[in-house]
């Protein structure tokens, strides 16, 4: 080999960029992190190490408003993201493996329609609706739009790991005398399971981490967590508002990471 | 080869068709219980095609498909008493080996005890009882190979089907496994539909051999049948090296015939079914069963164009004219005293008795 | 991540055809209930007539899209004239998305050229890096950013101790700062697609370009980018559309001058000026000029599939 080699490949500069962007990627919640940990009343001076704030959110003034809120969030993440899980799987099973047919190109297209709707625009249509059908505002009005929003965040890990499974395993389920039903539940959901729980999380996260339609369909005095951090920071930010962040952002980092180490593990290998 | 008459799968005048795409063109054929059945043929002549069709992942266009008399072609593949092994094996990754072995029983209403008991006793057959409670992927291709073959032989099939099983296997092991399969056939009497492209295979294993091609049936006999006796030039292309000459049939005498090369030769040849005297056809000359001798006392002439050495056989390539190559195989065993021809040595070219055979189309 | 004309490919069996309708119809269900439904009636209430305080009196009315188009003066009794108020808020949320859109791009097509060509093994590493802060709360990546850029904050403050600035920049409420919240909000969007098509790009063609004397960067803008446009244009659109119509960057980063669609919708429905037909009938036209964008998109993405 010669000891220096033309690599047409790389591009000088190239992986400074990527080190950048990076950089700006993490940088703001680097320091959110660090500035949770400041022991100081005020956000703009550093005075050391304390915890002090991740006590005050738990019980300071304000931490009955903040553990009612982040309870309505867990809950309403939990059933939001089982019940799209489950829709997304049976229709994920439909389009992946129940042939061809005129519906299934416009089955597709809805499910991802959640994702083509700007955000704000599912908000307004929602908070109309709920208004036109006489549905008072409520954690149930949360609960529904959150649910239609989900799905086709579950469904594309559950429907990419359904295109990675072979025909021939529920063929041999059948040829060894499965019906149908059980070919589903004992060949092929147990091989999805990896696609399953990682469009669980990924549906969690999202719902978990709503602002913008939950603000248009909550009653008045209902909150989630995103919600009553924004109200928060509408009043300037404020050091326990960083630890909560802090907090949260952990739950969405490790549930990723949860996510992506079991879509990695691949059980038909 | 026990076989004592009975029909296990009878496919009767059936047509595959994907949209304007004909897959199987109107097929008919009947495989004996307790016979090792092989359907060869190229890639895309259909041959899958209809080993699904009897296992019931394709549904049939046209015609109907009967097991052991039982109108079977419009049943899911759990209700049909046939089990595949799949090219792709297709083991259940997250089942250990024995659960993979006991599914199909399990699946028949067997207890999950009785299950196991069972597909232990399988796995005994295949060798493989040290292996029970591993998963699939921990074996070697070989060993998930045999558990295919567990599995599918668990439930007693009356028919097993296997789709090209040895094809993702080594040389070596393809042939151990060839072997071991004939011996599992005849052990436990199940009748054996097999599917390749290997014709070396084929005639290795098989009791009968369906050749197909372009989605109709070829030829239907045994393996000498196929080898010597092809039908048309179709199979005696596929099936092993041959020459294929054109030939103007010039007289026929009961079983036998002569027939004229473009070049004038005259050669002997077996008389063919339906080939009259003046009909001009082709004909087949397998290369082991032409040699070679000095030049001067045979009726082709010719001289050597070219030696290739390939182990066992010399392969000698001969212009006998300028439009008229034969390629001859020598033994080299039997190479005896004659020796090799040089290449521009001028030889005289034998044919065996009955060497030359007609080809109807 | 989000749009694609194609269902992923074609199905993989038939298996489940018998019951396929059965299985899709909750998911049809809950969609038409929850997406269909209330979109149509969101477009019926931009021609319904407004109640003060929100809520609308069911009349049919115009005044909707007349407020958004017409000027028609101080006493509204005046012919129409085209009303600049509206349309500059949706021309300064396009430029804006549009910054935005470009600045990922500098930034995500390199990055994105880079992972793919790493080793095999390190790729997945690497895109999971890049996807990370996508999972987490956009509202907190969004006072995240907003504590960092503060004119008392961690970057000032860095900037001046290294002596690098002699007085402190102030970024928070200007188009800088709404643009680089919206980067920042989307660039994965960016990456992940040209990651995509630079991963599939074949790269013995860069090698016969050099060996037809093409030096170097040549070959990026003449072989390579024209490979994996369709990445490109994805990643576009991906960071382009929802830039177009977000709501926390502006309004959190923003000030008043940074107004932009989502914070108009917004307050048509919080806020005391509530106007509900108005509000609905800017969503539809943000929703339309976004359908149109995503079908130009498909149309490309389908063209550039088919040759």
């Amino acid at each position: 080999m010669a000891a220096r080699s033309y690599n047409l490949r790389v591009y000088p500069g190239f992986r400074a960029v990527t080190l950048l962007c990076l950089f700006v990627l993490y940088a703001p919640l680097v320091v959110v992190t660090i500035y949770s940990f400041n022991a100081s009343q005020s956000i703009t001076n550093w005075e050391g190490v304390s915890l002090r704030w991740y006590a005050d959110v738990f019980t300071g003034p304000e931490s009955e408003k903040f553990k009612l809120a982040a309870r309505n969030s867990f809950v309403i993440a939990l059933i939001a993201a089982s019940v799209a899980t489950t829709i997304a799987t049976l229709a994920a099973t439909a389009i992946i493996r129940g042939g061809r047919f005129r519906l299934r190109t416009w089955s597709f297209g809805l499910i991802s329609l959640p994702l083509m709707v700007p955000e704000i625009v599912t908000a307004v249509a929602t908070l109309i609706f709920f208004n036109a059908i006489g549905f008072d505002r409520g954690l149930l009005t949360i609960l529904l739009a959150h649910i239609a929003f989900c799905i086709p965040f579950a469904y594309l890990p559950i429907s990419a790991r359904m295109q990675g499974i072979e025909a021939s395993y529920e063929q041999a389920a059948q040829d060894l005398y499965a019906t149908r039903r059980q070919a589903f539940t004992r060949v092929l959901l147990p091989l999805m399971m990896p696609g399953i729980i990682s469009g669980f999380i990924l549906a969690f996260i999202v719902s978990l981490d709503d602002f913008i339609i939950t603000n248009f369909v909550k009653g008045a005095g209902v909150e989630t967590l995103p919600t009553a951090i924004f109200g928060a920071v509408k009043q300037g930010i404020k050091p326990n508002i960083m630890a909560i962040s802090t907090m949260l952002l952990g739950v969405s980092v490790v549930m990723v990471a949860l996510s992506w180490l079991i879509s990695r593990r691949d059980n038909t290998k | 080869m026990a076989t004592d008459g009975t029909i296990a799968i009878d496919v009767r005048d059936a047509v595959k068709r994907y949209g304007d795409f004909t897959a199987l063109k109107r097929i008919s054929l009947s495989i004996r219980d307790n016979e090792f059945f092989t359907l060869l043929g190229p890639s895309g002549c259909g041959k899958t095609t209809l080993l699904r069709m009897i296992a019931g992942f394709e549904d049939v266009t046209e015609g109907a498909i009967f097991l052991f008399g039982d109108e079977i072609e419009t049943l899911p593949p759990h209700k049909r008493p046939i089990n595949t092994v799949f090219q792709d094996y297709a083991l259940f990754p997250h089942m250990t080996v024995i659960d993979n072995v006991g599914f199909g029983l399990e699946m028949r209403g067997k207890s999950k005890s009785d299950a196991r008991k069972r597909a232990g006793e399988v796995l005994e057959m295949v060798q493989l009882s040290q292996f029970a409670n591993r998963k699939p992927a921990q074996l070697s291709g070989g060993q998930q190979q045999r558990v295919a073959l567990a599995r599918a032989l668990a439930p007693q099939p009356k028919v097993l089907l296997l789709d090209e099983p040895l094809s993702a296997l080594d040389l070596k092991l393809r042939k151990a496994m060839q072997i071991e399969l004939k011996h599992l056939q005849r052990d436990t009497g199940i009748t054996f539909i097999f599917v390749t492209h290997d014709q070396e295979e084929a005639l290795t294993m098989s009791d009968r051999i369906a050749v197909m091609s372009s989605g109709e049936l070829q030829q239907l006999g045994d393996a000498r049948d196929i080898y010597e006796r092809p039908r048309n030039m179709f199979v005696a292309d596929f099936i092993g090296d041959t020459n294929l000459l054109s030939v103007t049939v010039n007289r026929v005498e009961g079983q036998s015939a002569t027939c004229r090369l473009a070049s004038g030769h005259q050669i002997a040849c077996d008389a063919v079914e339906g080939i009259a005297p003046g009909a001009y056809v082709h004909m087949s000359i397998r290369p082991e069963r032409l040699y070679l001798s000095e030049p001067g006392d045979g009726y082709l002439s010719g001289t050597v164009l070219e030696n290739i050495f390939v182990g066992t056989d010399i392969t000698t390539i001969v212009e006998i004219s300028p439009d008229l190559r034969l390629t001859v195989r020598t033994s080299n065993s039997d190479r005896g005293a004659q020796g090799i021809f040089a290449p521009g040595t001028a030889v005289a070219v034998h044919l065996e008795q009955g060497a030359g055979r007609l080809l109807a189309d | 991540m989000a749009g694609g004309g194609t269902a992923g490919g074609g199905p993989r069996t038939d298996t489940y055809a018998p019951v396929r309708l059965w299985l899709l119809l909750p998911a049809w269900v809950s969609l038409t209930i929850l997406v269909l439904a209330p979109v149509s009636m969101m477009l019926v209430y931009s021609f319904l007539t407004k109640e003060f305080r929100g809520g609308v009196i069911w009349e049919f009315s115009l005044s909707a899209y007349d407020q958004f188009f017409c000027n028609r003066g101080l006493f509204g009794d005046e012919p129409c004239s085209i009303e600049w108020t509206y349309l500059l808020i949706f021309w300064r949320s396009i430029w804006q998305a549009g910054a935005a859109t470009l600045l990922s791009l500098a930034i995500g097509f390199p990055t994105a050229y880079f992972i793919a060509t790493r080793p095999a093994r390190q790729r997945a590493l690497w895109v999971f890096l890049i996807t990370i802060p996508y999972w987490v709360n956009l509202l907190i990546r969004t006072v995240s950013m907003k504590f960092l850029l503060r004119d008392q904050g961690p970057l000032n403050d860095a900037l001046l101790g290294l002596g690098i600035l002699s007085e402190p920049l102030s970024i928070v409420n200007t188009n800088l700062a709404v643009q680089l919240g919206l980067f920042y909000s989307y660039l994965p969007f960016m990456v992940l697609p040209i990651y995509a098509a630079v991963e599939r790009y074949n790269f013995s063609l860069s090698e016969a370009a050099a060996d037809l004397y093409a030096p170097r960067w040549v070959i990026l803008r003449r072989i390579v980018i024209p490979a994996v446009k369709p990445g490109i244009v994805a990643g576009c659109i991906l960071v382009f559309v929802p830039s177009l119509g977000s709501f926390l960057a502006p309004d959190l980063l923003g000030g008043a001058k940074t107004f932009m669609i989502g914070s108009l919708i917004e307050e048509q429905f919080k806020g005391n000026a509530g106007n509900w037909p108005f509000g609905a009938a800017a969503s539809m036209i943000l929703l339309t000029m976004v359908l149109i964008l995503l079908l130009i998109f498909a149309r490309q993405q389908a063209r550039a599939g088919n040759g």
